[in-house]
């Protein structure tokens, strides 16, 4: 009897949720449109006025990106739990944390390139400068990855509960400050002109740190919730 | 090596009746100790220099500070050895220490706000230790909702257990970013709260306090501990035979 | 006697900071203790129960 290869089955479950999002691309859009609102809302509180936006337009952003993928992530494993597809995945053999590692590689596709697409059009409307745009995104993009890590030990720990969203915001919300503080300010020295490297080498580092701690984490939180 | 007398510890009936006494032992040399820390504190010690008589409010925050990390820790530590060991009794650790952390965090962070007030001249300001006792207090709450949120004492446990051990990762790179953080907005060098350069007579109030303190941390514990038992032993048929005691 | 209890004039901060630490110090003590006396009194409740053989 031949056992799948590790590299195949981990494949072949990001590919089907993927495949699972593009069908469903309405419920995929929601944290997209949620970024965008929260955006607007800033410019409707404090004034249309470009030059004070741009000055706190690094938090916004960041604020408005860690709140949608927040609600992207809370989906992450309730479908499979539900139709027996994640007990599937537990007793198959496959070590649980790589396929985990591969919805969240599926989720970041989803919810977080996306989000990094899009930030550029948002930005503009808070008088963020072309110059800072490049960095924005990168920000941006590490950070989602941080935050669908993060995001993913709490959706599993909280799964099936009642009123599991709210639960899952208080968990993650804490652990992801740190990104905040530094991914805001990346975009913020950017858009001042200065070189954001280093706020952007420790997101990388933290997302590097992430990738390789939440998946042992997310799987031990399976375990626990799936019993 | 020989563990049995581990797991005997552990077991249910004796960790009960060994907490009971470990309470009194902890619990009368903790009172000694803080109101021999208060004495010397607040009459002994002489004012400090820069603060005034202000400074005794060191006091009551630091001890609280180091006790809201201190229960963290072993809370963390007693999640390990749960979901490692599988021994329930860490577990019961766990579930007890979480409020009585909390409780001393929310001291930390009430004592420090008052104390920013005539050092700093507002009640809250976005100090570095201020701010990360607030994230810490955070974590205690998601540890608690997390474990009142599942009605299965075992998933509870095991679940608030990876929590506690994730929160507990995050800590060092909680504090090192909020430092940052700080310095990095912060135009005028405040001196930070907490530590007026002290000499003697100011210093052994403190270390007096602190120890008090992480006793009287082990005697509300074990008090805990044993209500803890009672409720997850139940039905157990050492509980009839006299759990009086 | 006064002077200490002025403390320097900080008074206003001073003497709530250690009211709210005694506050948490009694409540940690006053909650632990209720807490095990519920769990005590449900153990011989039950127990009682089993005894009456219901």
């Amino acid at each position: 009897m031949t056992t799948t290869p590790l590299v195949s089955a981990a494949t072949l479950v990001y590919r089907r949720d993927l495949l699972l999002a593009v069908r469903h691309w309405g419920q995929a859009a929601q944290p997209l449109m949620f970024f965008a609102m929260v955006t607007t809302l800033f410019p409707l509180a404090l004034g249309p006025d470009l030059g004070e936006l741009r000055q706190v337009a690094g938090g916004i952003l960041w604020v408005a990106a860690l709140l949608a993928s927040l609600l992207g992530v809370e989906l992450l494993f309730r479908a499979d739990h539900v139709d027996g597809t994640l007990e599937q995945m537990m007793v198959s053999g496959q070590p649980l944390a790589m396929l985990a590692l591969a919805k969240g590689a599926a989720h970041w596709t989803i919810c977080g390139l996306p989000l990094v697409l899009i930030s550029p059009l948002v930005a503009g409307g808070l008088g963020v400068p072309g110059a800072a745009l490049c960095t924005l995104m990168l920000s941006i993009g590490l950070g989602t990855g941080i935050l669908s890590a993060l995001g993913a030990i709490g959706s599993a720990l909280t799964l099936g509960l009642r009123r599991g969203s709210v639960l899952l915001s208080l968990l993650v919300l804490p652990l992801a400050m740190p990104a905040l503080i530094f991914g805001a300010r990346a975009v913020d020295m950017a858009i001042h002109g200065e070189s954001a490297r280093g706020p952007l080498l420790l997101l990388a580092a933290m997302l590097v740190l992430a990738v390789t701690l939440a998946p042992a984490a997310v799987a031990a939180a399976l375990r626990i919730s799936a019993e | 090596m020989n563990w049995t007398w581990f797991h005997k510890l552990a077991s249910p009936p004796h960790a009960y009746r060994i907490a009971g006494s470990l309470a009194a032992w902890f619990g009368w040399p903790a009172f000694l100790l803080i109101i021999a820390g208060l004495y010397g504190g607040l009459i002994l010690a002489p004012a400090d220099y820069q603060q005034g008589d202000a400074f005794r409010i060191v006091y009551v925050h630091a001890p609280s500070a180091w006790l809201s990390m201190f229960i963290y820790g072993t809370m963390a530590t007693a999640a390990v050895i749960g979901l490692i060991w599988r021994i329930k009794l860490a577990h019961a650790v766990a579930a007890a220490s979480a409020p009585i952390g909390a409780s001393f965090t929310f001291l930390a962070l009430a004592t420090g706000a008052i104390w920013g007030k005539p050092m700093w001249g507002t009640w809250w300001v976005w100090d570095a230790r201020l701010t990360s006792e607030l994230l810490l207090l955070f974590l205690y709450a998601g540890v608690m909702a997390l474990r009142a949120s599942i009605d299965d004492r075992d998933r509870a446990d095991r679940a608030s257990a990876v929590l506690a051990i994730v929160g507990v990762v995050n800590l060092p790179i909680i504090h090192y970013s909020v430092y940052w953080w700080n310095t990095l907005h912060q135009e005028s060098t405040l001196t930070k709260i907490g530590k007026p350069s002290m000499a003697g007579e100011m210093l052994w109030p403190l270390l007096v306090m602190l120890l008090g303190f992480t006793l009287y941390y082990g005697a509300v514990l074990m008090v805990r501990l044993r209500a803890e038992i009672l409720r997850r032993e139940r039905d157990a048929s050492w509980l009839r035979a006299g759990a009086g005691s | 006697m006064n002077e200490f209890f002025a403390m320097g004039g900080y008074a206003a901060f001073v003497w709530p900071c250690f009211l709210l630490a005694t506050v948490v110090l009694v409540w940690n003590v006053v909650a632990a203790r209720r807490l095990l006396e519920a769990a005590r009194s449900r153990v011989v409740r039950s127990s009682n129960a089993v005894k009456d053989g219901s």
